[in-house]
């Protein structure tokens, strides 16, 4: 009976607009300029796509309705043509030409790990991250970063909070306008290290340290999740950055340490 | 039965069989029970997704569903139904009496039934069955995987075995065995693509086979070769893996290609459109699949040089898989339409495997391809290209050449009311992963985030709906067998065309013992 009850609550929220407004349906802009340009880039295509299939599904739906035996319409005989081949094979290359350019570029900008002022270390575990800042000759800080979200809300005995399975005990803190390297690697199994609204995604893989980075335009708590299968509890190793000013990021630096010491 | 037909309830017969309708049957009966078993993995992991929270089953069972949905819909279910239609219609669609290896056939064709059931058996067993994903990505498949992972690995070894046979028999009956006349520009389209995929599938199923292999060796023989702790690579699995994995998707959906490019011109009343395209691209698509595999690992660090090249060439794909849509669009342009069941899975097959194909190129552009790896973005996108790509043309080759088969024509408002709810069905169920993968949802979470709730609980329902129409499916197929109305023309539909519908219905036992000399007939496109 459940079920029939959901099941007349979703047709229901299907036709109203509540739906599409209370549910995200679209990649998020991004608090940084690659995020941003990276979203572009999916708008293009997906609006070159729509237009595609516009034209394609147009005619075909076109053919469906008038070119039917049930309307008496005789078949035509044609089932050649060179020039038309050579059209439908030269014009779909140029528009990707078009896409591969703007891809190029953002591509290259992502790969530009450069001139970094913090780097840290990101490291993968069953099921938990651990984040290093690397301050060179001064007292590294490090610390892991687990799930907190209570077992409680997972198994249903009380009511979810509205971070769900997105919240950690430890955040890692980075300064806002701040290009900062995301040094990746793992302990066990493949991870990965996925900030959607930052615009960062890289694998975190025993044995090899792979490079990312971000530069975040605006203060706020990001909220990401492992995206790479690593075992029983992959969907509950989220990922919580906190992007504050330089004021508090200092504070918090020197709070940090002091309680290393 | 006709004629020299053994009886078909004795065991022996199915046993021993080396004729290529009766195995053809049994490969197409064993994927029935394949994708019949595959759903209801679905069917769970659906229901544990329907809200958020842990409800019916653990994180690590869900883990277990997904991996065994994976590898049963892919190699259980959709490549033997393609091997099984091969085997039917190949040489009656050549003008040939029976594969040029029925031995080797009966073989390859015993030997899946018992890799499934080790493969399901590892259910049972002490730490539960594979966990890992179909993909089994190294070290999470080695050094951290439970022990029935041996088992997985010797199962697709099985696997492996007889798909290179299926196909060895498949290059040797094409190539020796066309009745005079039937030269290769003028073999249908379905017999093409399958020439083509048995040529992918003899090339990558030992690649597969080497890279569990070495998985073995990591797991029992102290190697490292996917151990980075022992100077081994992670990675390395991942690159041998989609050297096999991406061709093998072209092994997937070239087939189906195949069969769309028989149904339409039938039910359009027209030439396949553009004939010698169809094969050019085919072949480019297949050559083009062995350089693309990266494109499953934008994000494991490869170098930009690397990136770029694997972007541009999988870009590059959609060329030749554009002529296809713009060919089969044509063939149905201006002809006399109706839309029997068959037309309407193939109708719904090129309107979803166009947005599938369109998702793909989203995919391949890799900035972006950053924030859509590993999502539900992807998991959409692949059921477009697997579901209603592959399992929608399986649909229509079934309803299509059934009448031919057996003798009897399936209830086609059922069928009419099979399509329309798959058709839904697949839509609600996938439509909206597009959206909460582009909303940032991880793939094979068994659990998710609040804001992700509204649309799992509609995909839930689709695949419900989804589900039940293959219900029906089955029973539409079963019950045309047993009690169908009996058809006793050559030729079921006005606007076919092919040897095959030049046999009696139902086909007889044997065909073809002595070959039609097409010499001087005019047949496909090229005439």
């Amino acid at each position: 009976m459940k079920i029939l009850k959901n099941f007349s609550l979703i047709l229901l929220t299907m036709f109203s607009t509540n739906l599409w407004a209370q549910n995200q349906v679209n990649m998020s802009g991004g608090f940084t300029d690659v995020g941003a340009e990276i979203y572009d880039l999916h708008m293009l295509i997906l609006w070159i796509c729509v237009a595609i299939g516009a034209i394609v599904f147009g005619i075909m739906f076109y053919s469906m309705m008038f070119h039917t035996k049930s309307r008496g319409h005789k078949p035509a005989d044609f089932h050649e043509s060179t020039s038309v081949e050579i059209i439908w094979t030269v014009i779909p290359f140029l528009i990707l030409i078009g896409m591969a350019v703007p891809a190029t570029s953002t591509l290259l900008e992502i790969y530009d790990n450069d001139n970094a002022e913090i780097d840290i270390l990101v490291t993968g575990y069953q099921w938990k991250w651990k984040y290093e800042y690397l301050e060179g000759d001064s007292q590294n800080i490090e610390f892991y970063s687990n799930l907190s979200t209570p077992q409680s809300e997972i198994y249903n005995t009380t009511e979810k909070n509205e971070n769900y399975l997105l919240e950690v005990d430890e955040p890692v803190v980075i300064p806002v306008n701040t290009k900062v390297r995301f040094l990746i690697t793992a302990n066990d199994v493949i991870h990965s290290w996925w900030v959607p609204e930052i615009g960062v995604k890289k694998d975190a893989i025993p044995g090899f340290i792979n490079e990312t980075w971000s530069k975040v335009n605006e203060e706020g708590i990001y909220r990401g999740q492992c995206t790479e299968l690593c075992g029983a509890y992959h969907g509950f190793m989220p990922i919580e950055v906190h992007v504050v000013s330089q004021e508090e990021y200092a504070l918090w630096k020197q709070a940090k340490q002091s309680q290393g010491d | 039965m006709s004629d020299h037909a053994p009886s078909a309830t004795s065991l022996s017969r199915w046993l021993y069989t080396t004729n290529h309708k009766d195995i053809g049957s049994m490969y197409l009966w064993f994927s029935l029970s394949m994708f019949i078993l595959g759903g209801a993995f679905a069917m769970v992991i659906r229901a544990e997704l329907f809200q958020p929270g842990m409800q019916l089953i653990d994180p690590n069972f869900y883990n277990q569903m997904t991996t065994l949905h994976g590898l049963v819909m892919i190699f259980g279910a959709i490549m033997p139904a393609f091997v099984g239609l091969a085997n039917w219609l190949i040489p009656i669609m050549i003008g040939a009496p029976d594969m040029a290896l029925p031995r080797m056939n009966n073989w390859s064709f015993w030997i899946l039934p018992p890799a499934f059931l080790m493969l399901a058996s590892t259910l049972f067993m002490e730490g539960g069955a594979p966990a890992f994903g179909w993909t089994a990505y190294a070290p999470l498949s080695t050094t951290y995987a439970p022990p029935s992972v041996t088992f997985f690995i010797f199962a697709v070894h099985i696997l492996g075995v007889s798909s290179i046979m299926g196909s060895i028999n498949i290059i040797a009956t094409i190539m020796n065995m066309r009745a005079p006349g039937m030269t290769y520009m003028k073999m249908p389209m379905f017999v093409w693509t399958w020439l083509i995929t048995a040529f992918l599938l003899v090339a990558v199923m030992p690649v597969l086979a080497g890279a569990v292999t070495m998985m073995l060796m990591d797991i029992h023989f102290n190697t490292s070769f996917f151990s980075a702790a022992g100077g081994g690579d992670p990675v390395l699995y991942q690159h041998i893996f989609w050297f096999f994995g991406h061709p093998e998707v072209y092994i997937i959906i070239l087939p189906a290609f195949g069969v769309i490019s028989e149904i339409i011109p039938t039910f359009s009343r027209k030439t396949l459109f553009g004939y010698s395209s169809m094969v050019y691209a085919t072949a480019s698509i297949a050559f083009m699949s062995f350089i693309v595999w990266a494109h499953h690992m934008y994000t494991v660090g490869m170098p930009v040089a690397g990136e770029l090249f694997f972007m541009y060439a999988t870009m590059l794909i959609a060329v030749p898989t554009g002529v296809k849509v713009f060919n089969w669009v044509s063939t149905m342009w201006r002809g006399a339409l109706t839309f029997e069941t068959p037309m309407l899975f193939a109708i719904g097959f090129l309107i979803l495997f166009t947005i599938g194909g369109f998702s793909g190129l989203m995919l391949s552009i890799a900035p972006a391809d950053f924030q859509y790896h590993d999502t539900y973005f992807v998991v959409a996108h692949f059921h477009y290209v697997m579901v209603a790509g592959a399992v929608f043309s399986i649909t229509a080759a079934v309803y299509y050449w059934l009448p031919k088969m057996c003798g009897r024509m399936y209830n086609e408002t059922m069928g009419k009311v099979n399509f329309w709810i798959s058709f839904v069905g697949f839509n609600i169920t996938f439509f909206p992963q597009h959206f909460v993968g582009l909303a940032g949802m991880p793939r094979r979470v068994p659990d998710y985030a609040l804001q992700f709730a509204d649309f799992n609980m509609m995909s839930s329902i689709g695949a419900f709906i989804y589900g039940m129409s293959q219900l029906l499916f089955m029973y539409n197929v079963i019950a045309t067998v047993i009690a169908g109305k009996p058809v006793e023309e050559n030729k079921t539909w006005e606007g076919a065309s092919g040897l095959e519908w030049t046999i009696p219905t139902p086909a007889p036992y044997h065909t073809f013992e002595v070959p039609p000399d097409l010499t001087k007939e005019k047949i496909h496109a090229t005439a």
